[in-house]
Formats: C-alpha cells, sequence, structure tokens
C-alpha cells in the first residue's frame, strides 16, 4: 500500500498536549468520554477524511471511559496504533477497539491510585508544605515542578510506549510488572505515611501537669545567686547547657510522659480512630468537623 | 487590606486555574501549597499565604478524586480561605482562623463540584450530536466550555468574597474569641490524621504492616529529613520485591529450599 496513513511524533505530542485536559468535561454519565474523543482529535483528523468516517469515528470514543488521569496515556497509545492500522484498511471493530480500551483502563487505574495519589502526592506534597510552613518559598516552587515533570514524562513516556507496543500492550502489563509497581508503591506509601503521621498529627495534652516535685539542691539554676550583669547571663547559659534545670519546681505533663513511652502515640491512635470510622462509613468532613469541636471544648476544659 | 483593580483581576483568574484544575487534576494549581502561594503572590502577602497553603497541603494530602468519588474540594478551600485571610489583613496571625475556615469551604465546593460534574452530562449530549456532524471543531468548542465551567466554579465565589469586601470579613475575625481560636488551630493539628487514614484504609494488608511500624519509628529520629525516609522507604521497597522474587522462583521447583530469608516472606 503506498498511501499508508501514518500518525507523526508531532500528531502524538498533539495527542499527549489535549490528554492534558481529558477530564475536563467529566461527567456522571460517561465520565471521561468527552475529555477522551478531545483527545484523540489531533490523530483521528490526520488518519479519516471524509465526513462519514469522522462522524464514526468520533461516535465510537464518546463511548463511556474512566481510569487514572495519567494511566489513560497508555491507552491512548494503544488506541492510536489500533485506529491507524484500521485507517490503513485492517479489520479491526468498534468492539475491539472499545474492548481494548475497557480492558485497560480498570486495571490502570488500579496502579494510578496507589502510586499517584497514595505515594508521590503525600511524599511531595508533605516535603512542600514543610518547607512552605516555615515560610520558604522552594516549597511551592519545588511541588510545582516536581509534580509537572513527573507527570508529564510519565504521560508522554507511556503513551509513546503504547503506540509502539500496539494491542500487545495488554499482555505485557497483565504480567508481573504492574503488581510489582503497585505493591512497592504501597510499600513505599505506607512508610511515609507512619512517618508523616509520627511528625506532623499534633495531638498535645501539655496543659495537664501530672506532678510537680520540687528538685534537690544543684539540680536547678539558683537565680539568686548568680554573679551579676553578663558574667551571670554566661553562667546561666552555661548551667543550663549542662543540663539545670530552669526552675525548682520540675513540672511533668501528661505530654512528657507520654512520650517517654512512644512518642506520638496519641497521633498514632487517633488516626486508627479515623481508620476505623472510616471504615464505619462515617463521612471524611462528619469526622474533620468533629475534630474541631473535640479540639475546641479540650481547650477550654484545659485538657489540649 | 483593600486590593485594587488589578490584584481583584489577578485574584480571579487564579481562582479560574485552581477551579479547572480541580477537575483535571494535572498541573496542580489547585493544591493549597500552590494555589494559596499564588494569591499570596498578585496580593503582595507572600508569606502568611505560604504558610497557609503549607499547613492545607498537610490536612489535604489523601484527598484525592477516586473512580467516580467526588474529594472535598481542595480548590475551593485553598483560594476562598487565602483571599480572606488577605482581607483579614491579620497577616501570620490570622493562618490558624483561615484553615478553621477552610474546612466547611472544602464541603461547599464539593457541593459545587457535584452541580458541575452533572451540567457537564448535558455538554457531552452536545457532543453527540457534533460528532454526528463529524464536526472536530464542535467538539473542541464544547470541551473547553466544560473546562471553564469548572474554572467559573471557583471563580464566582472567589469574586463574590472579593465584593463582600475586606469590612466584614475582617469584622467576623476580630469577632472570634480567643478560646475558639486556639481551639481551632489545635483541633487543625488532628484533622491532618483524617486525610491519613483514609489512604492507609485503601493500602492497607497483612504484608504492609511492617513498613508502617518501621516509618512510625523512624520517624521518631528528628535527624532524618524527609528525603532520608524517602530514601529508606524506597530502599526498603527494592529490597523486599528482589528477595521475596528470589523466593518465589527457588520455591517453585521443590518444597524447603533452605532459603530462610525467602521462607520468612512467604510467610506473610
Amino acid at each position: 500500500m503506498a498511501d499508508q496513513v501514518k500518525l507523526s511524533k508531532n500528531d502524538r505530542i498533539h495527542v499527549w498536549w489535549r490528554s492534558t485536559f481529558l477530564q475536563g468535561s467529566w461527567n456522571y454519565e460517561r465520565m471521561q468520554n468527552g475529555g477522551w474523543a478531545y483527545s484523540l482529535i489531533p490523530a483521528l483528523k490526520k488518519l479519516y477524511t471524509t465526513k462519514e468516517d469522522r462522524a464514526a469515528a468520533l461516535k465510537r470514543h464518546l463511548e463511556f471511559f474512566n481510569t487514572h488521569p495519567y494511566l489513560a496515556s497508555p491507552v491512548i497509545g494503544v488506541t492510536l496504533a489500533l485506529e491507524e492500522e484500521r485507517a490503513n484498511g485492517a479489520p479491526i471493530d468498534d468492539v475491539a477497539i472499545q474492548g481494548v480500551k475497557v480492558g485497560m483502563m480498570g486495571p490502570l487505574a488500579g496502579v494510578g491510585d496507589p502510586v499517584f495519589w497514595y505515594t508521590v502526592k503525600p511524599i511531595v506534597g508533605a516535603l512542600a508544605a514543610s518547607l512552605a510552613m516555615t515560610g520558604n518559598i522552594l516549597g511551592p516552587i519545588l511541588y510545582f515542578v516536581v509534580w509537572n515533570l513527573i507527570r508529564m514524562g510519565f504521560m508522554w513516556y507511556t503513551q509513546e510506549f503504547g503506540y509502539k507496543a500496539g494491542s500487545k500492550i495488554t499482555e505485557d502489563l497483565s504480567g508481573g510488572i504492574l503488581q510489582d509497581i503497585t505493591k512497592g508503591a504501597s510499600i513505599l506509601g505506607m512508610f511515609i505515611l507512619a512517618a508523616l503521621i509520627e511528625r506532623w498529627v499534633n495531638v498535645d495534652f501539655s496543659p495537664v501537669k501530672v506532678s510537680t516535685i520540687k528538685q534537690s539542691e544543684g539540680a536547678y539554676i539558683d537565680w539568686a545567686n548568680l554573679p551579676s550583669g553578663g558574667e551571670g547571663i554566661k553562667k546561666a547559659l552555661t548551667e543550663q547547657q549542662a543540663g539545670l534545670s530552669l526552675d525548682k519546681y520540675k513540672t511533668t505533663t501528661l505530654q512528657d510522659n507520654l512520650n517517654q513511652l512512644i512518642p506520638g502515640l496519641a497521633a498514632l491512635l487517633l488516626t486508627f480512630l479515623c481508620m476505623w470510622l472510616l471504615k464505619k462509613k462515617v463521612s471524611p468532613i462528619v469526622i474533620i468537623l468533629g475534630l474541631f469541636v473535640f479540639g475546641v471544648v479540650m481547650h477550654v476544659l484545659g485538657v489540649m | 487590606m483593600n486590593l485594587n483593580a488589578i490584584q481583584v483581576i489577578l485574584v480571579v483568574l487564579v481562582s479560574f486555574l485552581a477551579g479547572m484544575e480541580g477537575i483535571l487534576d494535572e498541573f496542580h494549581f489547585h493544591q493549597p501549597v500552590v494555589a494559596c502561594t499564588l494569591i499570596g503572590l498578585v496580593t503582595g502577602q507572600l508569606v502568611p499565604c505560604m504558610i497557609l497553603g503549607g499547613s492545607l497541603q498537610m490536612i489535604a494530602l489523601g484527598w484525592a478524586n477516586i473512580g467516580a468519588a467526588v474529594a472535598p474540594d481542595a480548590a475551593l478551600a485553598a483560594v476562598a480561605s487565602a483571599i480572606i485571610l488577605v482581607l483579614g489583613g491579620q497577616g501570620r496571625a490570622g493562618v490558624d482562623s483561615a484553615i478553621a475556615i477552610a474546612i466547611p469551604l472544602a464541603v461547599a465546593g464539593l457541593l459545587l463540584t457535584i452541580i458541575a460534574r452533572t451540567l457537564a452530562t448535558g455538554i457531552v449530549h452536545i457532543m453527540d450530536k457534533a460528532a454526528e456532524e463529524g464536526s472536530f471543531r464542535k467538539l473542541d468548542f464544547w470541551q473547553w466550555v466544560a473546562i471553564c465551567m469548572q474554572g467559573v466554579r471557583i471563580a464566582i465565589p472567589a469574586a463574590l468574597i472579593l465584593a463582600v469586601g475586606a469590612g466584614p470579613v475582617k469584622a467576623m475575625l476580630n469577632a472570634m474569641p480567643d478560646w475558639l481560636t486556639d481551639g481551632l488551630s489545635i483541633g487543625g493539628g488532628m484533622v491532618v490524621a483524617v486525610g491519613y487514614a483514609m489512604v492507609i484504609n485503601m493500602m492497607a494488608s497483612r504484608e504492609m504492616w511492617p513498613f508502617f511500624a518501621l516509618g512510625f519509628v523512624l520517624a521518631a529520629v528528628s535527624e532524618i529529613t524527609l528525603i532520608g525516609l524517602g530514601a529508606i522507604g524506597v530502599s526498603l521497597a527494592l529490597i523486599y520485591l528482589t528477595l521475596s522474587k528470589t523466593g518465589g522462583s527457588s520455591n517453585g521447583g521443590g518444597s524447603n529450599t533452605g532459603d530462610p530469608v525467602g521462607d520468612i516472606i512467604d510467610k506473610y
């Protein structure tokens, strides 16, 4: 066949750029279908020239579609390969194309959620947020740049992979690689989440005083007998550095006791409580509002 | 604090971008750490807004649109609370109460999202007609109408808050007593747990809990930065995957292989 229609790299770049807007017309009926058809338009335009062919192509790509927005890219790649063959006369019918789309979207969404939403986003987000909370502009910049580099690179690479592998990709992906990626992401995710709970969930019972003990002589800084002026300040600072207490009376709070046992224990228990409530189908919003109310009440009662 | 005309336009523009991203989930302009910072940038209150953004980001870490489920709306929460923070003119001191305001806003945004997604159903029906005509141009047009509708979803509430103005917003914030703002900030320290709990519920399995325990214990060592913890996590994942594979292949042929590590892993 001399007049084979081929999709150039330029066409594929256009499709890739448009797939950024995949979720733009997300709807409760057919979900990402509008954005899917929108993404494929540069390719369809090149492959089909008559009005009838174009109408048929658009209609078959307005069928139901929904997956993780970034994991749609390999499906787009495969679909491009299939459409290209079809336009060149291969016997690929609508059912086959829809079948590939539906067959791939489920397992791929199952990879995208743990990898992007539960691993990459919490890690990059927590890093950026902890910088931003100290007033460091690098936080937001880092988040934006890192996130988009990962996303754009991933989408282009997997779309090209899908296009080159054609319909074979479905078999490749059903093998071990996908499971490995999902499992690896879950391990990393669980590890980091636990660390974030320890560091960033604040449950503080400092106002509750457990005991007040009068300390023995020499265990605290003797303010009354310090030399006057700069000399005294120097002595006080040196003594404090040496581990002497500032006050004559040592107060132990409930928080101190908890920290000696397991730092972050209260945060951990709170997280488990939230998990349990969520499993009981309590809405996250109700829990969030409840925690605010709880915080205010506990503060007024002098516990937190 | 009052904003001039250019600042008002820029704020509405940032809101529009955040609204678009709320559905697209691609560039992440709607993530609080980015959205609040942008609002701060165009209004000249960069630092307080950035601190607000970082705090909200911590709360929103686990919020994600999965399947047809809609997460609490980070876009409206971020944009509107940042505008209120700017108008209130309290600087850093206003961050805690702005966080508390953000949560009900996230719920309001959730309702707006559901409305917008329902309206989009009508738009795809128009697209169906465009498809019958084989018109690429019309389909493109309606796709952009749908995207802009999502932008307007946030831009209008933002414009409304700007229209109400600094006076009422400030009065409202000043009317909040100390015990309430302090209490809310204590609550704010705890709500972060909800997002984490959502994520853990999705990922947890018996196989994964040991890694959770490791992360929790290592985090108490304050010398290890988040990047360091990330490196440890990646290494653990790689080691585990490699070991479970060698265990699997050697066990494939016979019963016990004398590979103690593989056996231990197989037991999990």
